[in-house]
């Protein structure tokens, strides 16, 4: 028998790591060399990232920026480097950006879609970076969706006020009939009058201030102060269109996802039924198809002569579309809650709308950021498919420049173009979820 | 009989100046049935909790302790019989079963705290929202509990920060918050490292010198000898026995309840 008691009589000090697996060798010892085999593979990558980078960056460096139509790029190319292949004719953007950034708004009035996005960062700002932004910019977040309509389409200002005031009528009428149910049900109702009366009063605008003095035709549409030149939609276009309905779907999306989700898990059969029916209705039917029903079934369902904007029902259809999909991230949240969060708060005493608000949806939102962002950016990238019903977002105003005899035959100048800038929004809001994680992460544990 | 592992002694002398059973009925239940889909989970049970009393609810697993209590905050619905807290009956009435679950306090096994909030918020949130007391006020109440479970400077930690004793502790905190009348134990120390148990059992022994009514489903036999008033012991869904723990640890009646304390106590 070997003798197994040991003391140890010195502690031993702490020594530095070896050279080889710290600085600059020790990453690449680790990550690019560590064996025969790896280093061959790594000397491979990069030989393909190179050969793929010099090829494109050739096309995109040794290009020709300043050229009124294709004929005349191509003589600048031959001109310059006797043959047009492997060089890019960026001419078309430079002729055409503006028309692929608004469409064909009127150019005087750009400055209105220009405020509408600076607006929308202030308005963004308090929500996405709510530690960082004074909580007052919050006003400019609720008022943002009443003004962004009035600057883009323009118009008279009773119009988007209008609207709000309704807002208010149902909170103001919610809040005095206290009982849940009751008070929701009469404030959207209150809210519906209130919006019937207001619309409807501009039609009989004459026979009012007739009857009823100065005081009202004040207020009619055409005498209304701020009257802003209005703009059809069939001018709307370009990457300001996809933003529009990008931001309007995801805005609106997110809460409709939680309200869809939360009547999932419902436990009244009917709310449930409805919910499921139609997240699984909307999941199971391509985009496509919805936005054709939006731009040409639901005028034969609508009364005839009812003008309702083909744009503000695309936004609809993609908003509902949108919001299925984020019922189902939610939902995927939910279920990854432990079920002593929601004993916790019952036992605490909070009712079903409090532990949601502040004890469910926090936490399930959080498991489901990645997959939220992820829908987001879906969303926006499937704004593009407007295109198919004759809307211009940037792939339909491609082909409408392609169909100037100018431009006839140019594809990959105006993708690239167009490929830049939905990736910078879409990377940007890739990046905002990962900030948003590792934020919320290390407040936690 | 023999201390066991499950048995942690409790080593001060208990004051139990303030411990009084008063005459005055906090809980009422009156042949309450309870099913699991065909499972007859709870049957006739029959229960008067007296103000300030502190019972030590045990079985085996399975045999519906833990439903009881839980039925008695309506976090499980009962399909017959009465319940009765505090003179408001539960029935499916959302209004009462909020005022009901605001003056019961509950801790669980798994602590249930919030993770996304501070320690502090944890103990503040049902206050603020569901007392509507002002913010600063009940900062400063919820510091008073947090002091008197011994971990105030725990206050702006979140719970994964905290070991599972504390966590229990601030979970204890939490709920003596709302001010409640009553507090159900569902096997509080069932989770916890050895170690750490004692220093849950403490602030438990605490709060019943305190005179708090208190249900604790536990096996923590120790404090059911030397705080409890009565020990029930449940199997299979219905009340078996129940004593004062003395005669109920000497002279158990019936062959389950000495099976049972054999199983726990005996090695």
């Amino acid at each position: 028998m070997s003798d197994t008691s040991f003391v140890r009589t010195e502690m031993l000090a702490e020594q530095d790591p070896p050279p080889t697996s710290v600085g600059v060798i020790g990453w690449l010892r680790a990550n690019l060399f560590p064996n025969w085999w790896n280093a061959i593979l790594t000397v491979l990558c990069l030989a393909a990232i190179w050969y793929v980078l010099s090829g494109l960056l050739g096309w995109t460096l040794r290009s020709v920026w300043t050229a009124g139509s294709l004929s005349e790029c191509r003589e600048v190319m031959i001109e310059t480097w006797g043959s047009t292949h492997g060089h890019a004719c960026w001419g078309v953007i430079n002729d055409r950006w503006l028309q692929l950034l608004f469409g064909f708004y009127p150019p005087e009035l750009y400055y209105r879609p220009i405020l509408a996005l600076l607006l929308l960062i202030a308005a963004l700002a308090p929500v996405l970076f709510a530690d960082k932004v004074s909580p007052r910019l919050l006003y400019v977040t609720a008022a943002y969706p009443f003004l962004m309509p009035w600057l883009m389409w323009g118009g008279s200002i009773w119009t988007p006020v209008g609207v709000a005031a309704g807002f208010v009528v149902a909170y103001l009428v919610g809040r005095a009939l206290r009982g849940a149910v009751a008070g929701l049900v009469l404030g959207i109702l209150s809210a519906i009058i209130w919006w019937m009366v207001w619309f409807g009063f501009p039609v009989q605008t004459e026979v009012l201030a007739a009857g009823l003095g100065e005081g009202l035709a004040a207020i009619s549409p055409d005498t209304a102060p701020f009257l802003l030149e209005t703009v059809e939609s069939r001018k709307f276009g370009g990457f300001m269109l996809s933003v529009m309905i990008g931001v309007v779907a995801i805005g609106c999306s997110l809460p409709l996802g939680i309200l869809l989700a939360l009547g999932r898990q419902s436990n009244m059969l009917i709310v449930k039924a409805i919910c499921v029916g139609f997240i699984e209705f909307i999941r199971g039917v391509p985009l496509i198809t919805l936005l054709f029903v939006a731009s040409t079934l639901l005028n034969i369902f609508l009364p005839p002569g009812t003008n309702f904007d083909i744009i503000l029902r695309v936004m609809i259809m993609v908003t509902l579309f949108a919001a299925a999909y984020m019922a189902e991230v939610i939902r995927g949240g939910l279920a990854g809650l432990p079920t002593g969060q929601y004993e916790g708060a019952d036992s605490l005493g909070l009712n079903y709308w409090q532990a949601q608000r502040l004890i469910i949806m926090p936490q399930a939102l959080k498991i489901s950021i990645p997959g939220i962002v992820s829908t987001f950016i879906g969303i926006f990238k499937d704004t593009t498919l407007v295109s198919i019903i004759a809307l211009l977002d940037p792939l339909g105003l491609s082909n409408s420049i392609r169909a100037d005899t100018d431009w006839n035959g140019i594809y990959w100048e105006l993708f690239a173009f167009i490929a830049l800038l939905f990736f910078i929004a879409c990377f940007g809001m890739s990046r905002y979820s990962m900030y948003l994680e590792r934020k919320l992460k290390t407040e936690n544990d | 009989m023999a201390e066991s592992m499950h048995d942690t002694m409790v080593e001060r002398e208990i004051d139990r100046r303030k411990m009084q059973v008063s005459e005055e009925v906090a809980i009422q239940i009156t042949g309450m049935n309870k099913w699991f889909g065909m499972f007859h989970v709870l049957r006739d049970i029959d229960l008067t909790v007296h103000k300030g009393e502190r019972i030590v609810i045990c079985g085996p697993s399975g045999s519906g302790k833990s439903t009881l209590i839980r039925c008695i905050n309506r976090l499980e619905e009962h399909q017959a019989g009465q319940i009765v807290v505090e003179g408001t009956e539960l029935t499916s009435d959302l209004k009462n079963i909020d005022k009901i679950r605001s003056e019961v306090g509950m801790c669980f096994q798994h602590f249930n705290l919030f993770p996304h909030l501070t320690i502090l918020e944890n103990c503040t949130l049902a206050p603020i929202w569901v007392r509507k007391i002002p913010k600063r006020e009940a900062e400063e109440t919820a510091m008073h509990f947090l002091e008197k479970v011994k971990i105030p400077e725990q206050a702006e930690k979140y719970p994964g920060q905290l070991s599972g004793g504390q966590q229990q502790r601030v979970a204890i905190a939490r709920s003596l918050c709302m001010r409640p009348r009553i507090m159900l134990f569902d096997e509080p120390t069932s989770a916890l490292d050895p170690e750490m148990i004692k220093e849950v059992l403490d602030t438990m022994i605490e709060l019943a010198e305190e005179g708090m009514t208190m249900l604790c489903v536990t096996h923590e036999m120790g404090f059911a000898r030397q705080v409890a008033n009565r020990v029930i012991f449940m199997d299979d869904g219905q009340i078996v026995e129940q004593n004062e723990p003395e005669e109920f640890f000497k002279n158990p009646k019936s062959d389950r309840t000495k099976l049972f304390l054999s199983q726990i106590l005996g090695h």
